[in-house]
């Protein structure tokens, strides 16, 4: 999924982690000491920066063994080998301050499933995906009539796992059908590693990619299993 | 035999307690004693007695788990792979203890043991014995070794079963749990197989309802015992790779009922192999125990048993067990979500089956071995 994100050597002089341009913007909205989830956590370098510079304690699910084998090596104590796909039967309600998804959405089976778990499990959701509607995207299907390709969507059409793009537009409409509220919206420009500005104008065209954070909205807390 | 990772000769020791009239209270209401309990220890205790991992074998296991008992035994101990200088439980950081289980026959007090009263075997006049008993016997034992804290209890099959149940029998001596391959209760179609194993051995006419020790054993049932649990303990896919349709010894058919595949073949080596180092009183009672373990049934809800646990958990399933299938695991690491205990768990893909934990694994060796070195520092 992308690209692995730049080598960061963390202030406490000694870990060195493997971050996204979107993790460090991730980090600053982490309080100190708080629990935290990351679905899709990898090998386990956004956790290991949490836990170095936040002292959250942290908890991850990945789908990959060989991440799951990285992750312990980091010595990170709750990770669980585990498919999103089926959701967060797990963890009970608001165990967690927050439960991260970074660049993972758009490869779920049933994203409306695991965001509503999202936020039945956490207190807040901490959302990243790339924007499908960012201007050379949308250059790329005008303009040559291709399929378009980036770097952050680097992969043919037959042999990518994206199944779920997305828009920051379509995305509010998304976090409005399942009943979540809008906190913050953060569009991003990511151009290269250890880069990355936020986009103030015209976000669905200039963004590459967006950061929500969401909390269970009224309507989902009055009727948390529409049967849709 | 490689010198290097070896943990070379080593010696079965054993210790006896429970004396009457200070026995032992079973879970099944009687007090029993004295009790021998057989063990290994590998490596050696630090000053502080902070190194210590407790193994915990499996239904036909022993306390022999590596090494050599005499330079001219020809297989190591049964976890040889994993235990000894360099290995996953290296062996020059770490005092590694293995302890037998009561109710066996490989040195501790089982149904074929001397009844100190009558001076003849137990056979069935040997209590029921569950697997919080047995944890309760090794408890006496790391007191004996004069540990207050291990680092570590770890075991596959009945012997995950155990470890879960030192957490939860004795929360705050250990530091870590390493469950594998096992179940917080034993299925409903688990409870069957082992029943069957049973029927085998009781139906055998040397049997006599367990009075057959100094006279012929019953042989056919306890091989047959073991040849079911042997079907259970592989997967269709490794039977198939390892097997076929292969023919044993011929290039036909033989059209009669002696051997004509390799995996009967191979099932009856295992069965008869069995018989000389097994006792099938001692598999009914292990079997039987490994039946009642319910770690829940005391308290509830598994997540009210892990309330006072303190260790944090490593918990490890394989893709191919369907004896212990990875849900079983899962459910032991939702427990300890539930009331926050932290628990690594990982399924790793393999072939092999519930036997796959016996087998050399370099996923595995990585996960116990960082896992032990990283709690190991953690406070």
């Amino acid at each position: 999924m992308g690209s692995l994100g730049e080598e960061v050597r963390l202030d406490d002089g000694a870990t060195v982690v493997r971050l996204l341009p979107e993790h460090r913007v991730i980090m600053d909205l982490i309080a100190e000491g708080s629990r935290v989830l990351d679905l899709g956590c990898g090998e386990g370098d956004l956790l290991l920066a949490l836990k170095v510079m936040k002292k959250v304690r942290p908890e991850g699910i990945e789908l990959s063994e060989e991440c799951i084998q990285a992750c312990v090596a980091k010595g990170l104590f709750n990770v669980q080998h585990g498919d999103l796909d089926e959701g967060l039967a797990n963890y009970p309600d608001k165990s967690i301050d927050d439960v991260i998804l970074t660049n993972t959405i758009q490869v779920l089976h049933r994203p409306l499933l695991l965001i509503r778990e999202m936020a039945r499990v956490g207190k807040r959701c901490i959302v990243s995906f790339p924007n499908f509607a960012h201007w050379p995207i949308r250059w790329q299907l005008f303009r040559h009539g291709r399929m378009p390709k980036t770097g952050k969507l680097p992969h043919e059409w037959y042999e990518t796992l994206n199944i779920h793009l997305t828009t920051i537009f379509d995305f509010r409409q998304f976090c409005r059908k399942a009943g979540l509220h809008i906190l913050q919206e953060i569009p991003l420009r990511t151009p290269g590693p250890g880069r990355r500005s936020e986009v103030h104008f015209f976000p669905n065209l200039r963004a590459d990619s967006a950061i929500f954070v969401l909390e269970a909205g009224p309507e989902m807390i009055a009727n948390p299993y529409p049967s849709h | 035999m490689d010198d290097n990772c070896s943990v070379g000769i080593v010696k079965t020791q054993s210790i006896t307690f429970a004396r009457p009239p200070e026995e032992m209270l079973l879970e099944c209401g009687r007090s029993f004693g004295p009790i021998t309990l057989a063990f290994e220890t590998y490596g050696e205790l630090s000053p502080a007695k902070d190194n210590a991992i407790l193994i915990l074998h499996a239904l036909s296991g022993d306390a022999h788990a590596a090494g050599f008992n005499h330079p001219q035994e020809r297989q190591p101990g049964w976890w040889d792979i994993m235990i000894g200088p360099g290995k996953a439980f290296d062996t020059r950081k770490y005092f590694v203890i293995c302890s037998n289980v009561i109710g066996g026959c490989k040195g501790s007090t089982g149904p074929s043991s001397i009844d100190p009263q009558t001076g003849r075997p137990y056979a069935l006049n040997f209590p029921m014995v569950t697997i919080h008993d047995m944890v309760g016997a090794q408890r006496v034992l790391i007191d004996h070794l004069g540990i207050d804290q291990l680092l570590s209890v770890v075991g596959g099959s009945m012997g995950g079963m155990q470890a879960l149940q030192w957490v939860v029998s004795y929360p705050e001596r250990v530091r870590l749990a390493i469950p594998i391959a096992t179940t917080s209760k034993l299925s409903s179609q688990g409870i069957a197989f082992n029943e069957v194993g049973r029927q085998a051995i009781q139906s055998d006419p040397h049997w006599k309802e367990g009075d057959y020790y100094g006279k012929s054993v019953p042989r056919r049932g306890l091989a047959i015992a073991r040849m079911i649990g042997h079907i259970t303990y592989l997967s269709e896919k490794s039977m198939h790779q390892k097997f076929g349709r292969k023919l044993q010894d011929k290039t036909a058919y033989g059209y009669d009922f002696r051997t004509d595949f390799e995996v009967e073949s191979y099932l009856r080596y295992k069965g008869d192999h069995f018989v000389h180092r097994f006792d099938a009183n001692s598999y009914l009672y292990i079997s039987k125990a490994m039946d009642y373990f319910d770690l829940a049934q005391p308290h509830g809800r598994l997540e009210q048993a892990f309330a006072k646990v303190k260790a944090k958990f490593l918990v490890i399933s394989f893709s191919s067990d369907w004896l212990f299938p990875s849900y079983q695991s899962k459910e032991i690491v939702s427990a300890c979500r539930r009331v926050g205990a932290q628990a690594i768990y990982t399924e790793i893909q393999t072939d092999y089956g519930h036997d796959a934990f016996l087998l050399e694994s370099e996923q595995l060796t990585s996960l116990i071995s960082n896992f032990l070195t990283h709690g190991k520092g953690a406070s």
